[in-house]
């Protein structure tokens, strides 16, 4: 079976997530077995392929084929659907499976009975197995399907608390959006399909000469997907979204547009990496300043603690794409500053997941122990909740990344390369880092802060588990980060930095 | 709704639901397949919903997320039948079996007996969408008010 994990890593949610309202009918017991069960063997999925693509490289696996590496059909062609693991993929996927372990358990106490749990529990396993499917898939066509599982389910999770106003809303403006941004994908995968009668990601940028045409596609992939990993000025559905959504799959809701970003490196390294456009790279850095400063100054008006993580939720995207950015504009002399600063946009991906879900997290215990997320009523619960007040303060922190915690680690491999290339880059970043630890302390004030505040429920001790498994995961990646960004960041930005020949020898061979 | 309405509803649903299966049969020979036969059965589900009202059928809801579950859990077994060679596998075709038979070459009428595991996708597909369009539908009707009709 181990031969089959990267496809059975999509599947098995997929199967999964169908079965669940199946299941519902038999008992809810059996339902939520089921979906721990489907999770953990997700989980378990992910870390064997990352495990196998880190230490023996790019693994393909072609569907449907008599053999799963037999990538070319007879006359050289690859006309099958294939997955194409490269250490970046798997990367993602780690963070994807992680996210999963600690949200799942949540979202089965966090989301009541008749909210309609089992609908919400389906679309946030389909939710997953699109987003695996982003991150494995080396199909561009497979790719937009994905994209739109994603799509379809988000909308779904964002609109589902049908009967407050805001929720539908959100809903809505998401889900034009996202078809937006679907459509301008497909419309880009069109245009390469007329133009080299293909659909593999390897074989067209194999062929890509830089066409109008091509460029044209290029413009499309760029717009669609950074409308769906909320990059200024097509930011404002995700505060909304983060903020309605239930908060257990907020965090999901986190990694679709992370791997929204992965999709866009994807496009811009390996399928458009033999071009090497500069100028393609400062636009990437300028949306990226641009989203982080204005998500930092939106983050400092909000009064509802959901919608003010969110904000800082987007402002971090803005890093990431700095970060991988200053690695594009560099990639044609590769200097080391370069490589460095992709280093640091890449671990941010993973340091991202973990705080901004930690966040999202207390939002949760904080929305289940008060009823509100409103800071103006909020206030004194530091006393009731200590161990949320302690993850939210620490989670805090590492966003604005305060050292020894994991957000300084990435930062400040971001500051370093991007600071070889132009200090003011550098300067602004920093700013917005301050703007964003004074917009958490001021929260943190708020709502945990002051006279002891009236705590209604208990917070079930699963919340506490999700909650602390982040914890543990922030305090490691903080204090030991030199093993991981060795070990599994390293690989995944060459993945992307060099790893185009790779990519496109394992599909086309040669 | 009129008499009218009523008696054509009647005439013509069966039929819908025929060519809708004729459609999903036939996909893996002619334009067409799973989706659009689907499509074209619960277009007959919907003709039912404005000749009837939507009250008749509102106990049916459970019956159709029940089958569309079920034709969303068929699809992705189906590709599972393949794990034996690769996910997808097509291992029923040319198999002699349930839609095994050889795929003649030239001019021909079309084999409906060939494609393997495709037909069986087809209908897992159909099923799901006829469920899917017939409960989004359903759910409408439902929620709309009595004035709208």
């Amino acid at each position: 079976m181990s031969v089959h994990a990267p496809i059975l890593a999509i599947a098995v949610p997929l199967l999964g997530g169908f079965a669940v309202p199946l299941l519902a009918r038999l008992h809810r017991k059996v339902r939520d077995l089921w979906v721990l069960l489907v999770v953990l063997f997700v989980g378990v999925c992910v870390g064997y392929v990352a495990a196998h693509v880190f230490t023996q490289g790019i693994w393909v696996y072609v569907l449907g084929a008599k053999n799963p590496q037999e990538t070319l059909a007879p006359g050289g062609f690859p006309i099958r659907i294939m997955l194409t693991v490269d250490a970046m993929s798997a990367f993602m996927g780690l963070i994807a499976g992680f996210i999963a372990l600690v949200a799942f358990p949540f979202a089965l106490k966090y989301i009541p009975e008749e909210e309609g749990k089992t609908l919400s529990l389906t679309l946030g396993i389909l939710l997953l197995a699109g987003i695996l499917g982003m991150a494995y898939t080396g199909d561009l066509f497979n790719f937009f399907v994905f994209l739109e599982v994603t799509s379809i389910a988000a909308c779904g999770i964002i609109g589902f608390r049908t009967w407050t106003s805001r929720a539908p809303e959100a809903a809505f403006k998401s889900m034009l959006l996202f078809s937006v941004s679907g459509l301008f994908f497909l419309l880009g995968v069109a245009l390469l399909y007329g133009e080299y009668g293909a659909l593999n990601l390897a074989y067209v940028s194999a062929q890509i000469r830089g066409s109008v045409v091509d460029r044209l596609s290029l413009a499309l992939f760029l717009a669609g997907l950074l409308m769906k990993a909320a990059a200024a000025p097509v930011h404002f559905w995700a505060p909304d979204a983060y903020g309605e959504a239930p908060a257990a799959k907020a965090l999901l809701l986190v990694v679709n547009t992370q791997v929204s970003l992965y999709g866009l490196w994807r496009v811009l390294f390996t399928l458009y990496g033999g071009l090497s456009d500069a100028g393609v790279g400062w636009l990437v850095v300028s949306l990226g300043l641009l989203t982080m400063v204005v998500a930092a100054l939106m983050a400092l008006v909000q009064t509802d603690l959901g919608r003010l993580v969110a904000y800082g939720a987007v402002s971090q995207i803005g890093y990431m794409m700095l970060g991988v950015g200053v690695g594009l504009v560099a990639l044609s002399g590769r200097p080391d500053y370069g490589f460095v600063a992709m280093q640091g946009g890449v671990f941010h991906m993973l340091n991202d997941a973990l705080t901004v879900g930690l966040l999202f997290l207390c939002v949760g215990a904080v929305e289940w122990a008060k009823g509100t997320r409103d800071l103006r009523a909020l206030g004194g619960l530091g006393h009731g909740l200590p161990e949320v007040a302690l993850a939210f303060l620490l989670a805090s922190l590492a966003l604005a990344g305060i050292p020894p915690l994991n957000g300084f680690a990435s930062k400040i491999l971001i500051y370093e390369g991007s600071f070889r290339l132009s200090p003011i880059l550098t300067a602004i970043a920093v700013l917005c880092s301050i703007l964003l630890l004074a917009v958490f302390a001021r929260a943190f004030q708020g709502a945990f802060l002051g006279p002891r505040g009236e705590v209604e429920g208990k917070i079930p001790w699963v919340f506490l588990l999700s909650i602390g498994l982040l914890v543990v995961g922030i305090l490691v990646l903080g204090l030991v980060p030199g093993f991981f960004v060795e070990e599994i960041v390293t690989p995944a930005a060459k993945a992307l930095w060099q790893g185009r020949a790779l990519y496109l020898a394992a599909v086309l061979g040669g | 709704m009129t008499v009218v309405v009523r008696t054509i509803t009647r005439i013509l649903f069966p039929i819908s639901l025929v060519f809708g299966g004729y459609v999903i049969m036939h996909g893996h020979l002619t334009p067409g397949g799973g989706f659009q036969g689907g499509a074209v059965a619960a277009s007959g589900l919907a003709m039912v919903l404005v000749a009837f009202g939507a009250k008749r059928l509102a106990e049916k809801k459970g019956l159709l997320s029940a089958l569309e579950s079920l034709g969303g859990v068929a699809f992705a077994a189906l590709g599972f039948l393949g794990l034996g060679l690769t996910f997808f596998a097509n291992i029923l075709a040319r198999s002699g079996g349930l839609f095994g038979g050889p795929v003649p070459y030239g001019p021909n009428p079309g084999e409906l007996n060939t494609a393997g595991t495709l037909p069986l996708m087809n209908w897992a597909v159909g099923f799901k969408v006829l469920a899917g369009l017939g409960a989004v539908v359903l759910l409408f009707a439902l929620f709309g008010g009595e004035n709208d009709r």
